[in-house]
């Protein structure tokens, strides 16, 4: 029942965003022997719609699925000896750590939960102090500085690493709950634990933090989303989430549990290691800093691909923080246009929309038009479409700091059907939803303003 | 078996002679995934066999891709990947903003990849058979 069986730490991913497949955690803890389970649900602007749902209800402000599931699999997940780590709590790990110990309660567990609680990631109190004392918190990709757009923030978080999972872990934790830890940080920290690594061993962080970017998107490395012969990727029906086998040396193995679907080869791992890249020589974490050049990957047998040779560099002083403001409104709305002459007739009424709306005196900060069948996804690379297009959807988009235009523009897509080009349907789902837009503002900070105030509590059922 | 014949082919290609060539999509020489980072989108584009990758590195300019999605990114900065016979783009502006705040169906630029892989490429005759003939 140890953690480390044999030489190697074995870390499943149980989610890889907030609304991922519900069955697969449950499956990854019964499939197979496994010691972890690693958990991610923050994607940029989570965080934000969190924060909403806190200032509504002060219980809210966690991935609340991840309570129901935790009562799914605990009882499974303390008879095996599996432990858990998951950035579930958000902008109240406080109250999701204390959610998970009602849970375990109700169930009557064999021996009593230890939960590990991080916190201190949350910086949305202390921004004025911070602005006050000189730190600019610009938007890193327009350098503009967040005193801007400072009464429309929403939320603030510092990126925190692997240290305070690490720490939970030491105290006995059995499921350690976080607000805004890293995806990698979930999946390292196990490793750092069991292994017992300095932190500052760059080359051992460096392929730990590739092992969690590998499973941090589940499935997407089993053989979902795979472009590569994906004719052939057989059981998606039931995809076998990754599982990372960790050794001593740095080196891993990625995975899957046995009969299970989806497929893990150089390809399936390849296509994950490329999502979301900057410069593959410099992914900066909190923890360090990867050189994805240096991934040796291999296949090792039948769904196995062994990953060496990882290098990498210190960390930097800079910790980034993810901000979240309201930024407006924004609506879509789309039509089916019907063969013959599909294309055209939705670019007809196109342009009766947009005249109606400029009549009316509307204005945005942008509309757009996309024909879907023609060019949604690929613009004007798309070619000329067939003339003889079975059907083509219009799908109009607005953006407006105001509400009031946004709204009226939902308004005019109705009267299209009955007043514009013809052969037209598809508008049983009513008027086009208002949404608020909230925008993402990704800054940095120096790493000393967040440690000290980073807390790992214990509790216990 | 098709790799090896290929490499001979390749190599020749690299010789003194300029040899007779034709444009193929790189649907057929790679495969590929996107992502974003804001209003930047992201395509890693992996070479199909290990042998494709050096024709990707000469002919899969930043300055090539930049043309390819003319009026649709602001610019495009490229990274190699030898270790995994892959270039990573980084495609700026593509997304409408990007995130929560853009239109567009694509908004996390999660089918980008796909927009490359229409691009066409000069490969030797020879390659250029064995690859539709696939």
């Amino acid at each position: 029942m140890s953690a480390v069986n044999g030489r190697t730490v074995r870390i499943a991913a149980g989610q890889g965003f907030w609304g991922d497949w519900l069955e697969a955690p449950v499956r990854q803890v019964r499939g197979g022997p496994i010691d972890y389970l690693m958990m991610d649900y923050l994607a940029e602007v989570t965080m934000s719609i969190l924060q909403k749902q806190k200032s509504r209800d002060p219980a809210a402000g966690y991935a609340r699925d991840f309570v129901p599931l935790m009562e799914r699999i605990l009882p499974d997940v303390v008879e095996r000896g599996i432990k858990i780590t998951s950035n579930a709590g958000g902008v109240n790990p406080r109250g999701c750590a204390e959610a998970v110990l009602a849970v375990a309660r109700k169930l009557r567990l064999p021996r009593p939960l230890r939960v590990g609680l991080v916190a201190g990631d949350d910086v949305l109190e202390r921004l004025d102090d911070l602005i006050a004392r000189g730190h600019s918190l610009s938007d890193m990709e327009t350098g503009r500085p967040l005193s801007d757009i400072r009464d429309l923030v929403l939320s603030a978080n510092a990126y925190l690493g692997m240290a305070p999972i690490v720490e939970a872990l030491r105290g006995g934790a059995d499921v350690v709950v976080t607000g805004r830890v890293t995806d990698t940080g979930l999946t390292l920290g196990p490793i750092f634990h069991e292994f017992g690594w300095s932190p500052e061993d760059w080359d051992k962080v460096a392929a730990g933090t590739v092992a969690g970017h590998i499973i941090e998107c589940g499935a997407q490395a089993s053989g979902g989303n795979l472009l590569k012969g994906w004719r052939s990727v057989r059981g998606l029906a039931d995809p076998g989430f990754p599982i990372v086998e960790a050794a001593a040396d740095g080196s891993f193995v990625v995975t899957k549990h046995p009969g299970t679907g989806g497929v893990v080869s150089v390809a399936s791992v390849s296509e994950q290691l490329v999502y979301e890249m900057g410069d593959p020589r410099s992914y900066i974490t909190p923890d360090g800093v990867a050189d994805f050049t240096s991934i040796q990957l291999r296949q090792a047998g039948r769904d196995r691909v062994r990953v060496t040779g990882v290098r990498g560099g210190p960390r930097t002083p800079m910790l980034k923080v993810s901000i979240a403001y309201f930024w407006g409104y924004k609506a879509v709305g789309t039509l089916v246009y019907a063969w013959p002459e599909a294309y055209d007739k939705a670019k007809a009424a196109d342009r009766v929309l947009r005249r109606r709306l400029a009549d009316l005196g509307l204005e945005f900060d942008q509309i757009l038009t996309e024909f879907v069948g023609v060019d949604a996804t690929h613009g004007r690379l798309s070619g000329a479409p067939s003339p003889d297009l079975p059907e083509v959807q219009l799908r109009v988009g607005v953006r407006a700091r105001e509400r009031a235009p946004v709204e009226r523009f939902t308004r005019e897509i109705a009267p299209l059907v009955l007043t514009g080009p013809p052969s037209v349907t598809g508008f049983a789902g009513g008027r086009p939803a208002v949404e608020e837009i909230v925008a993402y503002w990704p800054a940095l900070i120096d790493r000393r303003e967040i440690e000290p105030y980073v807390r790992v509590d214990i509790l216990d059922a | 078996m098709a790799a090896k014949r290929v490499k001979a082919r390749g190599a020749k290609a690299r010789g003194p002679q300029p040899a007779a060539t034709r444009p193929v999509q790189l649907r057929l020489l790679a495969h590929a995934r996107s992502g974003d980072k804001g209003n930047t989108a992201n395509v890693g584009l992996i070479a199909l066999e290990r042998v494709y990758y050096p024709l990707l590195v000469r002919e899969v300019s930043a300055a090539r891709v930049a043309r390819h999605f003319r009026g649709m990114v602001s610019g495009v900065d490229r990274f190699e990947l030898p270790n995994i016979h892959a270039l990573n783009f980084l495609l700026h502006d593509a997304l409408d903003g990007g995130g929560t705040l853009s239109l567009k169906t694509d908004a996390q630029g999660k089918v980008y990849s796909t927009a490359l892989l229409r691009m066409e490429i000069d490969v030797p005759v020879g390659l250029a058979r064995t690859l539709t003939r696939k």
